[in-house]
C-alpha cells in the first residue's frame, strides 16, 4: 500500500543529474525492479524471522534503529501518562465532591479548553516562551532519562505537558463521572453509615472502585499518545520513532515506514491486552 | 477521544422518539421539546455561538477580510500587529488576520465534508452489520478492527503519505480515519434496537428490510449520531491542523491555520505572532464544537443527565 507514494527513492538518493543507467542499477540492488507482490512477500518471509530489512538511505537494518529510537517515544509517553494522571486526578476528584457548584463548572470548561488545544501549537507556545523568553528550559534536544535523570527531566518536561495535556482534560471528566457514578452505590452508604470519615470513603472505597472505567480509558488513549508522540517530536526535535517514521515518508523509505508502522501497530495491539488483562486484576469478578 | 459510548445510544433513542415516521408536526414538537432544554443549557448555547459565528465568518470571509489571504506586502514582512495588520503579518508580508478569517473556510470545509464522509460510510456499514448480522457483520467489523487498531492520527499520516498532500486527500483520509466510529455507534444502537416491539411489529407487517432500516431504525439513531458527529467535527479539524503542521495536509499557500503554524515556526525568533494566532483560531473553533457537542449531549441522553 506505501509503494503507491508519489515519487522515487532511487530518483531522490541519487539527486536530478543522474543517467537513467545509474538509476536502473540502483533499483535492481533494491530489488525494486520486481513486481509489488514479490516483493512484498519478500518483505514478509523475512519479517517473520525477525527481519525487518534495510534501510534505503542509510543502508543501516531497520529494527536496531527503531528499538533505539522507541526508547524515546516510550519516555515520552510515560511522562505524559504521569503529568496528565498528576494534573487530572486530584482536579477530577476536586469537580466530584464539589459537583453544581462553581468549582465544578470551572473544571468542566478548563477540561474541554485543554481538549480543544492543538498539542503541536501548545508544544510551540511553550518553547516559546519558557525556553526562548524566561530561558528556564532546554528548548528542543533529547537527553536519555536513563543516562543523566535530572537532565532528562527537563527535556522531557515540555513535551510532555504538551502531549498530555488533553489527556489530562480527558481523564478527568472521566474520573469525576465515574466517581460521581460510585457514590451513589449502596456500599458507599454503608461505608458513612459505619462512620468512617469521608476522607476514608472517598479514597479508599469510591476512588478505588471509579479507577476501572478510567483504566480503559487510559489503555485506549495509549494509542493516541503513541499518535500524537510522532507530532510533538517534530516540534520538540525530539529522536523518537514518530519523526523515525516522517523521515522515512518524506525521503520514500520504504522499509523504514513498513517496518515503522507494523512496529507501532503492534505494540498498540499489545498494551491493549495488557489493559483487558489488566482489568481481571482490578476488579475480580471479570474472567476471561 | 469523546463521544457517547453505544451502551447510551438506545435510552437516548427511546426517549427522543419513540416511533418511526411520525410527519411533520412530530418533529416540529421533537424540536421544540429539544429546544427548551437546549436553551437553558450554558455550555451548549456559547458553543452553539462560536459555531455559527465561525460558519458567518467563513460565508462572508471576502467581505470581512481586510486583504485578500495572498496579498503580500513586502515593506512589512513579519510586522507585530498594528492597525493596519491587527494580527500582525507573516514572513512573506501577508495579513495574518486576514489570513485566518479565510482560513477557516479549510477547515470548516475540510470537517464538514470528512465528517460526512465519515457519518455515510461508517452509519451505512454500521447498520448493515448489525440488521443482518452473522457472517456479513462478522466480516464488516473486522475490517472496522482494522482501521481501529492504528492510532487514528497515525493512520491519518499513512494514507496521507500514500495519496499526496492535497485537500480533497485531507478528506478522504479524515473520513476513513473516524468511519469505524460510526460503525460501531450505528451497530450497537441497531442490536438493541432490532429486538423492540415495533420494530418486529414492523416486520411482522411484512415491510422490507430496507423499509425497515430507512423508516423504522435510521430515525431513532439519530440522537447519539448528532452527538458523535459534533465532537467528531472538532476532532477532524484538529486532525487537519495536525496533517497541515506535519506537511502533509493542505498544501501552501492555501492558508491552511496548520500550515500557517508550521511556517511560522521557523521565524519564531524574529517574530512570534504567526505562531500564536493560527493556533488560537484553531482552539476556538474546535472548542465551540466540543462545548456544543458536550450540550447536546446533556440534552440528549437521558442516561447521563440522570447521572449528573
Amino acid at each position: 500500500m506505501i509503494r503507491l507514494i508519489p515519487g522515487d527513492t532511487v530518483q531522490l538518493l541519487l539527486g536530478t543529474e543522474t543517467s537513467q543507467e545509474q538509476i536502473d542499477t540502483l533499483r535492481r540492488v533494491f530489488g525494486l525492479d520486481r513486481p509489488l507482490y514479490e516483493q512484498f512477500m519478500d518483505w514478509f518471509r523475512r519479517l517473520v524471522r525477525g527481519d525487518f530489512g534495510t534501510s534505503l538511505r542509510t543502508s543501516r537494518p531497520v529494527l536496531p534503529d527503531i528499538i533505539a529510537r522507541f526508547g524515546v517515544t516510550v519516555q515520552l509517553t510515560v511522562a505524559s501518562m504521569v503529568v496528565a494522571l498528576l494534573v487530572a486526578v486530584p482536579l477530577g476528584v476536586a469537580a466530584a465532591v464539589n459537583r453544581g457548584r462553581i468549582a465544578d463548572a470551572i473544571s468542566r470548561v478548563t477540561a474541554l479548553v485543554g481538549l480543544s488545544i492543538p498539542n503541536f501549537w501548545l508544544g510551540t507556545i511553550l518553547i516559546l516562551f519558557v525556553s526562548l523568553v524566561l530561558g528556564w528550559l532546554p528548548p528542543i534536544g533529547f537527553i536519555s532519562l536513563l543516562e543523566n535523570p535530572w537532565l532528562g527531566a527537563q527535556t522531557l518536561l515540555l513535551p510532555s505537558i504538551a502531549l498530555g495535556t488533553a489527556l489530562a482534560a480527558f481523564v478527568m471528566r472521566m474520573v469525576r463521572s465515574t466517581l460521581l457514578e460510585v457514590l451513589r452505590q449502596d456500599y458507599i452508604r454503608t461505608a458513612r453509615a459505619k462512620g468512617l470519615r469521608e476522607h476514608t470513603v472517598l479514597y479508599t472505597h469510591a476512588l478505588k472502585n471509579a479507577f476501572i472505567p478510567v483504566l480503559t480509558v487510559i489503555g485506549v488513549q495509549i494509542g493516541h499518545l503513541l499518535g500524537g508522540a510522532v507530532i510533538i517530536e517534530e516540534v520538540f526535535s525530539l529522536p523518537g520513532i514518530g519523526r523515525f517514521l516522517l523521515n522515512g515518508i518524506y525521503q520514500r523509505d520504504y522499509p523504514v515506514i513498513q517496518g515503522g508502522v507494523l512496529f507501532v501497530a503492534m505494540v498498540f495491539s499489545i498494551i491493549n491486552l495488557m489493559v483487558d488483562m489488566l482489568y481481571a486484576w482490578f476488579d475480580p469478578r471479570i474472567r476471561y | 477521544m469523546p463521544g457517547s459510548t453505544p451502551e447510551s445510544a438506545t435510552d437516548v433513542s427511546r426517549s427522543v422518539g419513540d416511533r418511526a415516521g411520525g410527519g411533520r408536526a412530530h418533529m416540529a414538537a421533537r424540536f421544540a421539546w429539544f429546544w427548551r432544554r437546549f436553551r437553558r443549557n450554558h455550555i451548549g448555547m456559547a458553543g452553539a455561538i462560536i459555531v455559527v459565528a465561525c460558519v458567518v465568518t467563513s460565508l462572508v470571509a471576502s467581505a470581512i477580510a481586510p486583504y485578500p489571504p495572498d496579498e503580500v506586502h513586502s515593506r512589512a514582512r513579519l510586522a507585530a500587529p498594528r492597525a493596519e495588520f491587527p494580527l500582525g503579518t507573516d514572513e512573506l508580508g501577508r495579513d495574518i488576520l486576514s489570513r485566518i478569517i479565510f482560513g477557516s473556510r479549510i477547515s470548516l470545509q475540510v470537517g464538514v465534508i470528512s465528517v460526512s464522509l465519515a457519518l455515510l460510510l461508517g452509519s451505512a456499514l454500521g447498520l448493515v452489520a448489525g440488521f443482518f448480522g452473522g457472517a456479513t457483520d462478522n466480516a464488516l467489523m473486522r475490517v472496522m478492527d482494522v482501521l481501529f487498531a492504528f492510532p487514528a492520527i497515525l493512520l491519518a499520516i499513512g494514507i496521507m503519505a500514500m495519496l499526496g498532500p492535497s485537500i480533497t486527500n485531507a478528506m478522504i483520509a479524515i473520513g476513513i480515519v473516524y468511519a469505524p466510529s460510526f460503525a460501531r455507534l450505528a451497530r450497537a444502537s441497531v442490536l438493541s434496537l432490532k429486538e423492540m416491539e415495533f420494530v418486529e411489529a414492523a416486520r411482522a407487517l411484512g415491510l422490507s428490510d430496507l423499509r425497515v432500516i430507512a423508516r423504522h431504525i435510521a430515525p431513532n439513531l439519530m440522537a447519539p449520531v448528532i452527538v458523535q458527529t459534533t465532537f467528531n467535527l472538532s476532532t477532524a479539524i484538529l486532525t487537519e491542523a495536525s496533517l497541515s503542521f506535519l506537511g502533509l495536509g493542505t498544501p501552501p499557500p492555501a492558508p491552511s491555520w496548520g500550515s500557517m503554524l508550521s511556517t511560522s515556526r521557523r521565524y519564531v525568533e524574529l517574530s512570534a505572532w504567526p505562531a500564536i494566532f493560527p493556533g488560537l483560531a484553531i482552539m476556538i473553533v474546535v472548542l465551540g464544537f466540543n462545548l456544543l457537542g458536550d450540550g447536546l449531549r446533556d440534552v440528549l441522553d437521558p442516561r447521563l443527565r440522570a447521572g449528573d
